[in-house]
């Protein structure tokens, strides 16, 4: 998969200055290529809007002023971030022992759904809000959590590509919140949209005082460095770092390969059903359908991006909420569909994996002396 | 009580009419990545491919009127994807899997860009085949009416696991799956043979989209598939690669699909969504019962990433 092998700015211990320059250039391989692979991008889609007779200047502009151009636009991109940095840590973090795992968007769902049903008899008992919210937050990332771990059993006990599975149990989790939702646990007092009874006004979360942003956001950066600290400075992410690199040196070394497969699959699932619950809890108020937003997909997109470091997430998840909640402005005013925004990403996300392939080819990264 | 009231046993034949006609996809599809995959590479984003088939077919035969011009339409830009995905995947350090992925959302989000205007209007249905004349009874003619396309893919299955074991194009596309450093001693391009086999492959799950937006659910919107394109794949891993079996996992899977909907036809709607989900829960089952991580699997090409 991606590059594990990230240049963590380990400060050089000698040589000064020259060797800290001389670092820094070849670290920012792996920000140059990125934000190149980006710029492509843009260009291809400018070639696309242009064919299609929309003027590529108005989209970008557009994009700008929907998705930072004002405090409003800011706030809107900034709700959409939070629960994209949890789904894109829901990928991060089993990548870095190498799988593949494209089921957040189930654990999200699924996660989501289980804490609103948590809610339910505590609600209707009259708890008060931090009873009702705590045991939302527990079940939702427990959920998620247990879901994802499935996908890391399945994958090392009985050799299941983890790709396929998870996305398999994605779907099968979004069933499972219609079955219930449309069936047993549909709230009667809501006849249009089928959904589980609301966790009522006075247990949502709010916002973070001044930032009209929920806790999602400053819970979600949290949760993205200490992730970071795990997986760079203890010895669990080490043998996870290991693991991803090469198995089969891991086991010789004695490391408890299943475990750590497990258990970052269920930290990652965690993640997912964080932000499920912070949907519920500070967004939806109940679980339905629209809790699939596609966050999960998204969220993907987010960790190749950010090449799948905990800390480079956020930023990352930052500008793809504010493509995301440009959509609707650029689909007013320009009369494109809201799909536009989908092509964009899907570009994106094929032109940047392209550029992989530059990775150790440009002269300009490399060491000095290293004339491969 | 009358006469062509046949009650409970609607379900098994609502359930073998839908086995035939909600695997025609599956089979298309799984074709498809059985060729890729036989060469040695994995294309995940056949499910993107099938949506944008479906749309581009529907598009194409609303547009022209004739459904079989839609089709190839179909057939003609999953050949793109396919060839998008097979080209990038030559370059070094690029991974098949997560290409795969992006080309799912790429793909995804073209069909659903473009689909918008065509998801309104009805574009002309495919035609099918009767051969239920024979039975007085309404639900059997109905079930026995199929469409061509099942015929096409079945005998494409034969096609193709005839030519895999017989033909020269066969051998090249096994021992470039299978090792391409002894391709590559024989003198044969592996990336070329890749590159052809997944943009053969991409034909196949265009057509498979064609048939879900122009015969069964026949018509086009956004929620039109719900990841044939992905079920395919485990699909062609529980057929061992083989085309032959490719048919029969592709009926299996209709079968699982039909059976929500066949209960619905005699009125039990109670967990018609959890019905929704037997397909997934088969393929993950399937898959747990027939993914070993001990040894490699049989007929599994030895190129392949999935099952390094």
């Amino acid at each position: 998969m991606a590059d594990i092998a990230q240049q963590d700015g380990v400060p050089a211990m000698a040589g000064g200055l020259a060797e800290t320059m001389d670092r820094l250039r070849r670290s920012s391989e792996y920000v140059v290529i990125p934000l190149f692979a980006l710029v492509v991008a843009g260009l291809i889609f400018s070639l696309f809007l242009f064919a299609l007779g929309q003027s590529p200047a108005m989209f970008f502009s557009l994009l700008w002023k929907g998705g930072f151009g004002t405090g409003f636009s800011w706030q809107n991109t900034l709700v959409r971030a939070a629960p994209l940095i949890l789904t894109a840590l829901c990928v991060a973090i089993p990548a870095r022992l190498g799988l593949v795992i494209i089921g957040g968007e189930g654990a999200l769902v699924l996660g989501a759904f289980t804490g609103a049903v948590a809610s339910i008899p505590l609600v209707n008992a009259g708890a008060p809000p931090f009873l009702v919210l705590g045991a939302m937050l527990v079940t939702s990332v427990a959920t998620g959590a247990v879901w994802i771990g499935i996908v890391g059993a399945l994958r090392h006990y009985r050799g299941i590509n983890e790709t396929i599975a998870s996305l398999l149990m994605s779907y099968i989790a979004i069933a499972i919140m219609n079955f219930f939702v449309e069936g047993a646990l549909r709230d009667p007092g809501n006849p249009n949209k089928p959904s589980t009874q609301p966790i009522g006004e006075a247990n949502m979360i709010g916002e973070v005082p001044g930032l009209g942003v929920h806790w999602g956001l400053p819970v979600g950066i949290v949760v993205a460095i200490l992730l970071w600290v795990l997986m760079n400075r203890t010895t669990f992410g080490f043998a996870a770092r290991v693991t991803g690199g090469n198995v089969r040196a891991a086991r010789a070394q004695g490391l408890p390969v299943g475990k750590l497969i497990v258990t970052a699959c269920a930290i990652a699932g965690a993640c997912a059903g964080l932000a499920g619950f912070f949907e519920v809890a500070a967004i939806q108020g109940k679980a339905n359908a629209s809790l699939a937003a596609g966050y999960g997909f998204t969220g993907i997109l987010v960790a190749f991006l950010a090449r799948q470091n905990p800390i480079a997430i956020v930023p990352v998840a930052i500008f793809l909420g504010g493509i995301a909640a440009a959509g609707g402005l650029i689909q007013r005013r320009m009369g494109m569909p809201d799909a536009t925004v989908q092509v964009l990403q899907g570009l994106m996300f094929v032109v940047l994996l392209v550029s992989e392939t530059l990775y150790g080819r440009l002269p300009f990264f490399r060491a000095k002396g290293d004339r491969r | 009580m009358n006469e062509t009231d046949i009650g409970f046993w609607g379900v098994p034949l609502a359930m073998f009419a839908g086995a035939i006609r909600v695997s025609t996809p599956f089979l298309f599809v799984s074709l498809g990545e059985c060729l890729t995959e036989k060469s040695g590479r994995i294309n995940l984003g056949l499910e993107g491919t099938l949506v944008f088939g479906a749309m581009a077919g529907y598009a194409v035969a609303y547009l022209s009127g004739s459904p079989w011009l839609g089709v190839l339409a179909a057939g003609i830009s999953g050949c793109f994807f396919g060839a998008l995905h097979g080209y990038i995947c030559k370059l070094p350090k690029v991974n098949d899997i997560a290409i795969g992925i992006a080309m799912m959302l790429f793909g995804t989000g073209l069909a659903f860009f473009f689909g918008k205007p065509f998801i309104q209007p009805q574009a002309p249905h495919l035609p099918s085949i009767s051969l239920g004349g024979w039975s007085s009874l309404p639900q059997v003619q109905s079930a026995l009416e199929i469409n061509p396309l099942f015929f096409i893919g079945v005998l494409l299955a034969v096609v193709m696991w005839w030519a895999f074991k017989n033909t020269r194009w066969g051998l090249i596309v096994r021992m470039t799956g299978d090792s391409a450093a002894a391709a590559r001693a024989m003198g044969y391009s592996v990336d070329l043979v890749r590159f052809l086999a997944t943009t053969v492959g991409g034909f196949f799950a265009g057509v498979g989209g064609a048939f879900l937006s122009l015969y069964y659910p026949g018509a086009w919107s956004e929620g039109l598939s719900s990841g044939q394109g992905l079920m395919a794949v485990a699909l062609v891993i529980f057929a061992r690669w083989n085309p032959l079996a490719c048919f029969g996992a592709a009926l299996l899977f209709g079968a699982a699909g039909a059976l929500g909907p066949a209960l619905q036809s005699v009125g039990i709607t109670q967990g018609y969504y959890f019905f929704n989900a037997a397909p997934y829960l088969l393929t993950l089952f399937i898959m747990i019962a027939s993914v070993s991580p001990k040894r490699s699997l049989k007929g599994a090409p030895g190129e392949l990433s999935i099952t390094k």
